[in-house]
């Protein structure tokens, strides 16, 4: 019937699936795009554009505005007007129902949205269409229903908005990040200065549509495309009250010390490095796909990634053997195409990062295994990668790669896996599976992350307060907690 | 290995993360060329099925023709794997489809609740292969397995392949009576260990029949005893798979999970009536691009 002394599995030959892409023709994308300042789309006051190109492709999508200081100063005057003359005033239900509206048609546009997200960043369009769009929508929802709450949120106390926020987003989650920053913050009562990423402004600019589409007040939200100068700008803009930043860990101690001596409140969420436990009473098998999720999900360009796969030592050679027999069915390719399980790498500045890791890993002597997968000839590919027998000392442990790369590392006990889970300068999230309750909680209770799972990884939900400890940043995001970033909160009669 | 062992190593199952895994295999797209071939390839795994009380000889006579003529016009098209009958019936199907290469199957062993004296189901599996039937579909008694009476249960499905001789053995696990994904983990690494050639989710009796996290745990107990063992053991996922998309499905879980090696009636089979003219009905809409009426379709 088979070959004896095979028992290899087989994903190569036979029956494959064709390609099922959606049409690029969706995203019904402009030749180039303005700021979006009060309201309106202007030009920029320097007159440049910069090319947004597609990761997968390297074509030239449309041309888009590079804000300078000048926009920057515009953008914040708006904001300051809107914020004193309307939306501040505005009865709190009625900023609940822009809300609802925005996230409205935000779920009637999702396939554009999601086509657009997948060309612009490079991301599958499996996770486009299934997690990033219901969970942008989920975001306004959520965040439309607190508008008219907040001092049910905060009961016996006082609270009133900030004011103007700044905030700057990354590359990774375009829209998902601009939901994240702005729902709350319209929701608390501040109008929005907010700059997307240089590499992924599309979606942004899609929402400032939204925004106009549902007669949002104009200079509510003003909408700044740009690279490092211009969120420089809106950091150090003297009439911004707050700052909210995603991102890098080395930006976001840049911001720091930039906002140091002013009065601007700050939330970061920088980097990660999180550790993944799998104890030897794990359901191996959930596991293995937990695994999968935690660092293949987006590339691997997600700050709360399991990056670190920390394995007792009695099953780790099953879960390797699984591990590698579930990355083999990972289809690499156009993001656009139904199937794909990784996309492209966002830009090639990115997946030069991560090709130089993969270079550091095996000089520090770990075992590299990547997946035959074949890669599409144009574009920005890495396939999804293991790096075994790493070290705790290695850099590839250490330091956050941000691509479908995984360290895994053995453990013998409980004690032992805990340290060297707490063992880096981030903390943003950690992963532990066993089907043991009590083991769970412990082990849990003692990683320093901001989010732990349990049995499951990468789970997000608007009304779950995401962030970190440590190098990871500080503020939460979602949630109860995550209104306290856009809010004064004062004792009753009092002021803070 | 000894019963206890192979059943100490039948991990631990989390029915959140299943459900999750099937959900991901469900948003495969399936198009074009890859997907006629899915739609054949489907076919040729049907055991179409006949277990009524009501069946007569006629009916199985004319499904053991429809069996090699799916759909006149369509020619190329691959035959069914089996026509799967009553003990009763075996002879009369084994006369229609001689050895045209469609197979005979018959449930035995006192379908579908297996309450009954062991010694009179090996005698009902020994009659049905005496008169023809080349695979048995074993029901296990769930009762015992339940209890946990494991080598009870591991003990009746050695003696029915005994009585099976050359036959195949299909094991039913019947897993809509056995409650936890973590039990049907444990029946399909038992009835493996005890030479089951096939392991089946259902009788088709009871509900919930064959379900996509069933049949995933089952393949994934199949897919560790080959890469521990180098044993090939096939998989019937059997009830409610009514129609193409849904078999697709299947397919694709199969891929996915044991690769391209069990895509094969020899080592995969649709326990299905409805299936069959689902699966045509698509195959017309492929290459005539519309969708024919079902009158188009005969059902026998």
């Amino acid at each position: 019937m088979a070959k004896k002394n095979s028992n290899k599995l087989d994903f190569d030959t036979g029956w494959h699936y064709d390609p099922a892409p959606e049409s690029p023709e969706l995203a019904k994308l402009n030749d180039s795009y303005d700021l979006f300042i009060d309201g309106k789309f202007v030009k920029p006051a320097s007159g440049k554009y910069f090319d947004t190109t597609s990761p997968s492709s390297h074509k030239t999508l449309a041309k888009v505005a590079e804000a300078d200081k000048r926009d920057v100063d515009k953008a914040v005057t708006a904001a300051r007007k809107a914020y004193e003359g309307t939306w501040s005033r505005l009865r709190p239900s009625e900023r609940g129902k822009y809300l609802f509206r925005i996230a409205r048609v935000i779920q009637e546009r999702s396939r554009e949205l999601a086509v657009t997200e997948s060309l612009d960043g490079g991301k599958p369009i499996r996770e486009s269409r299934d997690i990033d769009l219901p969970l942008v929508a989920a975001h306004f929802f959520y965040h439309a229903g607190w508008a008219d709450k907040l001092s049910y949120a905060f009961p016996g106390r006082k609270v009133s908005p900030l004011g103007v926020a700044g905030q700057i987003i990354p590359w990774n989650f375009p829209l998902l990040m601009a939901a994240w920053k702005i729902a709350p913050a319209l929701a608390a009562g501040n109008t929005v200065v907010i700059k997307p990423a240089e590499t992924t402004p599309l979606t942004s600019l899609k929402l400032a549509e939204i925004f106009q589409e549902v007669d949002l007040p104009p200079g509510v939200v003003n909408i700044l495309t740009g690279a490092g100068s211009t969120g420089e700008s809106i950091v150090r803009h003297p009439d911004v009250d707050k700052i909210a930043f995603t991102g890098s860990t080395e930006v976001g101690k840049l911001i720091r010390k930039t906002l140091a001596g002013t009065d601007k409140r700050l939330t970061l969420e920088l980097g990660g490095k999180a550790a993944n436990i799998v104890f030897e009473d794990a359901a191996l098998d959930q596991a293995v796909e937990g695994i999968v999720n935690g660092i293949f999900f987006n590339q691997g360009h997600v700050c709360c990634a399991g990056s670190r796969l920390l394995v007792q030592e009695s099953i780790s050679k099953k879960l390797v053997r699984k591990l590698k027999d579930r990355m083999e069915t990972l289809i690499v390719g156009d993001p656009l195409d139904k199937n794909t399980d990784i996309g492209a790498i966002n830009s090639k500045e990115q997946l030069k990062k991560i090709q130089g890791y993969l270079k550091v890993g095996q000089r520090e002597g770990a075992e590299i295994f990547q997946t035959s997968c074949p890669l599409p000839k144009r574009g920005n590919w890495c396939p999804p990668t293991l790096f075994l027998n790493a070290s705790q000392s290695h850099r590839i442990s250490q330091e956050e790669i941000f691509g479908p790369v995984l360290a895994i590392q053995t453990f013998r006990t409980v004690d032992e896996a805990i340290e060297k889970a707490n063992n880096t300068p981030f903390g943003l999230s950690g992963g532990v599976w066993t089907d043991k309750g009590a083991k769970a909680f412990h082990v849990s209770e003692r990683i320093k992350a901001g989010v732990v799972w349990i049995n499951t990884f990468n789970k997000f939900d608007p009304a779950s307060p995401f962030g970190g400890y440590k190098e990871s940043g500080f503020g939460r995001e979602g949630g109860r907690h995550g209104l306290e970033a856009y809010l004064n909160i004062s004792e009753m009669g009092g002021t803070r | 290995m000894s019963l206890s062992a192979t059943l100490a190593n039948s991990p631990p199952i989390d029915s959140v993360g299943v459900a999750e895994r099937v959900a991901r295999f469900s948003t495969r797209s399936i198009k074009k060329s890859s997907k006629m071939e899915a739609l054949k390839l489907a076919l040729s795994m049907i055991d179409l099925t006949t277990l009524e009380g009501k069946d007569t000889e006629d009916k199985v006579r004319r499904l053991c023709y429809k069996a090699r003529h799916l759909h006149v016009d369509l020619p190329d098209l691959p035959t069914v794997a089996a026509v799967c009958v009553y003990p009763t019936m075996v002879k009369v199907a084994r006369e229609e489809l001689n050895d045209c290469g469609v197979k005979v199957a018959s449930v035995a062993t006192s379908f579908p609740s297996g309450q009954d004296d062991l010694s009179l189901r090996i005698q009902q599996t020994k009659g049905a292969v005496r008169d023809g039937a080349q695979e048995i579909d074993m029901v296990i008694s769930r009762g015992r397995f339940l209890a946990g009476d494991y080598q009870y249960v591991t003990d009746e499905i050695v003696a029915v392949k005994e009585a099976c001789g050359e036959a195949h053995l299909k094991v039913i696990l019947e897993t809509g009576e056995l409650h936890t994904l973590e039990n049907v983990r444990k029946a399909s690494d038992l009835a493996i260990h005890a030479g089951a050639d096939f392991i089946k989710t259902s009788t088709g009796k009871v509900q919930p029949a064959a379900t996509m996290e069933v049949t995933l745990v089952m393949l994934e107990a199949i897919r560790d005893h080959f890469q521990e063992t180098g044993k090939i053991v096939g998989m019937k996922p059997a009830g409610g798979i009514s129609n193409s998309k849904i078999a697709i499905r299947y397919l694709v879980m199969l891929r996915e999970t044991l690769g391209n090696r069990w895509l094969t009636p020899k080592l995969f089979r649709f326990g299905a009536s409805s299936l069959a003219n689902d699966l045509l009905m698509q195959i017309v809409k492929q290459s005539s691009g519309v969708y024919q009426s079902s009158n188009y379709f005969s059902i026998d």
